[in-house]
């Protein structure tokens, strides 16, 4: 492909450290064999969105999939490397460039009841961004307001009204509203529909495909539920304990997982089509990150592990075009 | 109908909250039965009243909450009029529940084995190192390694799918006929969950403890159970065999919520979806509370629709089911 | 989630009122605490109105007749003009108008305290909170200090060094005060920072200070709110007691406080009304407030919420 890609994250770490207080630094000077704690949440993630691509990203507990969205959406920085928007590295660029690129990129979050401030009408929720930033007029804002609430599927006229005064499913379509306000290129949805009733859901993901077409959107679609991923992505990323292990266009993903993650996973997600019986699962429960296991971090859990999975992290290499896969078992051929 | 003895029959069950607001129906006109060994799935969305029916039956709803009418027969016996020292007795011991949030059921600042032996003091006059061997064997039983260990911890110590693993135990510990789960895997990863559903279909097949598993999950539900309720706004809509509900849906909510599901719709095809909401329980449309939603909907929906029985093991209520045979 | 597991999930056409409008809905459950609150309001009028109600004006030395002192209640003046509902001090003034006057000024010095306090330790408060780091590290142990000492003993040093009058009352109690203000707001912003409406605020690109004030601190007002009310009534608790032993506000412009301490001496001899209507004036109104303050807590408390 010719242009850049819209979002591309090259080698993106983010490392939180629970820094020592005096009384453990001094117990350290004397010889405890007390650490300061890190919790690796992502590790040397390389990931790439082009534009109006949606990019599922999927992951248990503990796979920092929600720190990579934030980390995309500028909420967190990264502790290592770069992110580039349209080629440009976002660190590099002009404050007044800056700030328009990270207007560019919205996020959607998953909470419905603590993502919106219950103590402002939705119109100043939804309205107060575009005016700040200038994108509206103060005599326009009425008018720019009642359309992006339409396109989202709620009554102007509901503008005046509270947070509480609205249901989950409504909540959310707020904050998509409040994202849609600034006009973004680009949308994170952190687990967006997974507070809301399935009926619901269907709603709103119609409703992310519907404004993807109609305004040429791009998504990061991160989540737990595999079926919603499968529906809605054009490629996906699994993520475990920090690290990218396989990434492939969603139909082949799903017809031949390579990563014995990915193949677990797939095979434990129930679906309404197996009936009285459930499948005898992978073992082991999800490493803490705060103290994974060394090498590729599956390898308790794996059934194919060996030698070299213990002492040696499997780098992501390209299996097939397009698709990538992080294991040693790929090697041997 | 249940094959073999009927453990739970529940009949005609209504539990009011008596609000500052109004009066909220929970639950309204709910009937089922389970029978030994046999798994229940009580699906519905948020509001349907499903989690309120869980509690009724174990008596653990409050005020402004009661069971204002209906029957809750266990072993033959009504549960509605018992008075709360006998309620006490059967709870934890007979009739268990399982929820959502295990932190519900553990205490933090208590061991593990304190909680569990205590557990089974309450309800068996046994020895101390009885109680603790029946408490290592019910870890056992949920698949917990290592059980001396873990009894010695404290419940912050464990990752979430342990917690509920250790609730499941406790559930387990004084051989109850019936375990009442409700939503107990929603909060959990994908591999834990399978791990549980797992443990627990296994559990219920050796022990022939009955079990009704209250979840929005349909999935879960397809692997887990053998018959279903669906309920809406309170009620019953539709009862039946796992696979005749989820192969030949006859009310149209549940065709509605079967056809809602990602992996029911073709990818890059817009999702079928049920429009509108739930309707507040405060303000319920007369008749068929699913009327104002549904594709099917007329006059005669104005009135309340009873439960029917179109074909053996099947109930539904609507005026206007799908055809069994074109589903 | 949030709520709990039994109640059902009611719709959301049914809560139609504002925020503001369900709070007075359900603070007005309490009977106890709208008594407290008409109290309140009771005395506040007598305060502002005090010029215009008196029967006489207490502080003018001319209408002031020596032969009318420590009469009892309900005694005539000498010149036949007033009655002395609540009787007369030391210096033939008419008690009720002293206490009239003695409200004003007490409630005055507390509320004007209360409120810069409140606006101090709020700001102080939200920095700490919201930057964190090292700001709040030493915001913080300024607010542990400032607390460690009892609140006398740190209006008393105040006093000291800058001397009398009502404005050095008013910025002793404000330092006195604004430490609990800045904690009780600091608690809130810890809490509410977490929440994703916050991170929401900052993917929008809005600028710290209008996240700070526009977003957080409406969320943080209950908390403050209790607090004030709580606050207003020890304040003026903490100047009357100043007053008492003879350091808070000139005699000639007395407040409850200083009202008790002059009839302290008359206890003993059987002239109680000096000391003990102004006592009763004092109790009255540190009870109404707490009342109110009381509710407030229980209205405001989030894990009471319906």
């Amino acid at each position: 492909m010719t242009a850049p890609a819209l979002i591309a994250l090259e080698g993106i770490s983010k490392r939180f450290v629970k820094p020592l207080d005096l009384a453990a630094k001094i117990a350290q000077k004397l010889g405890s064999s007390v650490r300061e704690e890190v919790v690796h949440a992502v590790d040397q993630v390389f990931l790439e969105v082009a534009e109006g691509e949606v990019v599922g990203l999927v992951g248990e507990s503990g796979c920092g999939k929600s720190t990579l969205g934030r980390i995309v959406a500028g909420i967190l920085e990264p502790s290592d490397g770069r992110m580039t928007y349209r080629g440009d590295d976002v660190t590099a660029l002009e404050p007044t460039e800056a700030k328009a690129v990270a207007l560019k990129i919205q996020m959607i979050f998953q909470d419905p009841f603590a993502s919106l401030n219950p103590r402002m009408r939705v119109r100043d929720i939804v309205g107060e961004a575009p005016l700040v930033h200038g994108i509206v007029e103060r005599g326009e804002i009425e008018d720019y307001l009642d359309d992006v609430l339409r396109r989202c599927g709620l009554d102007p006229n509901f503008k005046r009204r509270y947070p509480h005064q609205f249901s989950g499913g409504q909540r959310q379509r707020i904050g998509i509203a409040r994202a849609l306000a600034v006009k973004p290129e680009f949308i994170v949805c952190d687990e967006a529909v997974a507070a809301l009733d399935v009926s619901i859901q269907a709603q709103v993901l119609n409703l992310f495909m519907r404004l993807r077409e109609d305004l040429n959107l791009t998504y990061l679609f991160i989540s737990h539920d595999l079926g919603v991923v499968e529906h809605i992505s054009d490629r996906i990323y699994i993520m475990y304990l920090g690290r990218v292990v396989e990434t492939a266009p969603t139909e082949e993903l799903f017809d031949a997982p390579n990563h014995p993650y990915t193949q677990a996973l797939l095979r434990e997600v129930p679906r309404l089509d197996v009936r009285h019986s459930i499948f005898k699962p992978v073992s082991g429960e999800i490493p803490s990150p705060l103290d994974p296991p060394s090498g590729c971090h599956f390898h308790p859990r794996c059934p194919h592990a060996t030698e070299r999975c213990r002492r040696e992290i499997p780098a992501l290499k390209e299996i097939a075009s397009g698709r990538f896969s992080a294991c040693h078992l790929n090697d041997e051929t | 109908m249940t094959r073999g003895p009927v453990t739970l029959r529940v009949d005609g069950l209504r539990t009011h909250f008596l609000t500052k607001v109004g009066v909220v129906k929970a639950v309204d006109d709910v009937s089922f039965q389970v029978g030994r060994g046999e798994v229940l799935g009580l699906v519905g969305e948020s509001g349907s009243g499903k989690s309120v029916t869980g509690f009724s039956v174990l008596g653990l709803v409050d005020p402004p909450g009661r069971i204002v009418g209906g029957r809750i027969l266990f072993w033959g016996h009504d549960l509605v009029a018992l008075p709360e020292a006998e309620w006490r007795d059967l709870r934890g011991s007979k009739i268990a529940m399982i929820f959502q949030d295990p932190m519900m059921t553990l205490n933090p600042v208590l061991r593990i084995d304190t909680q569990m032996i205590e557990a089974v003091l309450a309800h068996d006059k046994v020895g101390r190192e009885t109680a603790r061997q029946r408490a290592r064997d019910a870890l056992g039983q949920v698949g917990i390694s290592s059980p001396d260990e873990r009894l010695r911890a404290y419940p912050h110590q464990f990752s979430g799918g342990m917690r509920q693993r250790v609730a499941i135990a406790i559930a387990l510990l004084n051989r109850p006929d019936l375990i009442i789960a409700d939503e107990p895997t929603t909060a959990l990863d994908v591999t834990i969950q399978a791990q549980i559903l797992y443990e627990v279909q296994k559990l219920c097949r050796e022990t022939g403890t009955a079990l009704i598993w209250i979840t929005h999950d349909l999935s879960v539900v397809a692997g887990l159970a053998d018959r279903i309720c669906v309920m809406y706004a309170g009620r019953i809509v539709e009862e039946g065999g796992i696979d005749a509900v989820l192969d030949t849906p006859l009310h149209p909510y549940t065709k509605g919520l079967i056809g809602s599901v990602p992996s029911r719709n073709r990818r890059g095809v817009p999702l079928s979806q049920i429009p509108g909401m739930t309707p507040s329980l405060l303000n319920l449309p007369e008749g068929c509370a699913f009327r104002e939603r549904c594709p099917r909907a007329d006059e005669a929906c104005h009135a309340m629709p009873e439960m029917t029985v179109p074909s053996v093991d099947r109930q539904v209520r609507c005026f206007h089911p799908h055809d069994e045979a074109i589903g | 989630m949030s709520q709990s597991t039994q109640e059902p999930s009611v719709g959301t056409a049914d809560r139609k009122d504002s925020p503001s409008r369900r709070f007075a809905a359900d603070f007005c459950e309490s009977r106890l605490a709208v008594g407290g609150l008409l109290v309140f309001l009771a005395i506040l009028l007598v305060a502002v109105f005090a010029p215009q109600i008196s029967p006489q004006d207490p502080y003018d030395l001319v209408a002031l007749d020596i032969l009318d002192s420590r009469e009892p209640p309900g005694t005539q003046s000498v010149s036949g003009h007033l009655t002395f509902w609540l009787g007369t001090d030391a210096q033939g003034r008419d008690m009720l108008s002293a206490i009239f006057y003695g409200l004003r000024t007490s409630l005055l010095v507390g509320a004007m305290s209360g409120f810069i306090a409140l606006c101090l330790g709020t700001c102080i408060g939200l920095m700490a909170g919201y930057f964190a780091g090292r700001v709040d590290t030493v915001i913080m142990r300024i607010v542990d200090l400032q607390l460690s000492f009892p609140s006398i003993l740190v209006a008393l040093m105040v006093l000291a060094v800058l001397g009398q009058g009502v404005d050095k009352i008013i910025l002793a109690l404000v330092i006195v005060q604004w430490a609990y203000y800045a904690r009780t707001v600091r608690a809130s912003v810890l809490a509410e920072r977490q929440l994703e409406y916050v991170e929401a605020a900052q993917c929008m690109g809005l600028s710290r200070w209008r996240i700070a004030f526009r977003h957080l601190l409406p969320n943080c007002l209950p908390p403050l709110i209790v607090v004030g009310t709580v606050q207003v009534a020890h304040a003026i608790a903490v100047e009357a007691t100043l007053s008492f032993l003879g350091l808070g506000l000139p005699p000639t412009e007395p407040s409850l406080g200083l009202l008790i301490a002059n009839g302290f001496d008359y206890i003993m001899s059987g002239r109680y009304w000096i000391s003990i209507f102004p006592g009763i004036a004092l109790l009255i109104t540190i009870a109404s407030i707490n009342l109110v303050g009381d509710q407030l807590r229980d209205v405001l408390n989030p894990r009471l919420q319906r």
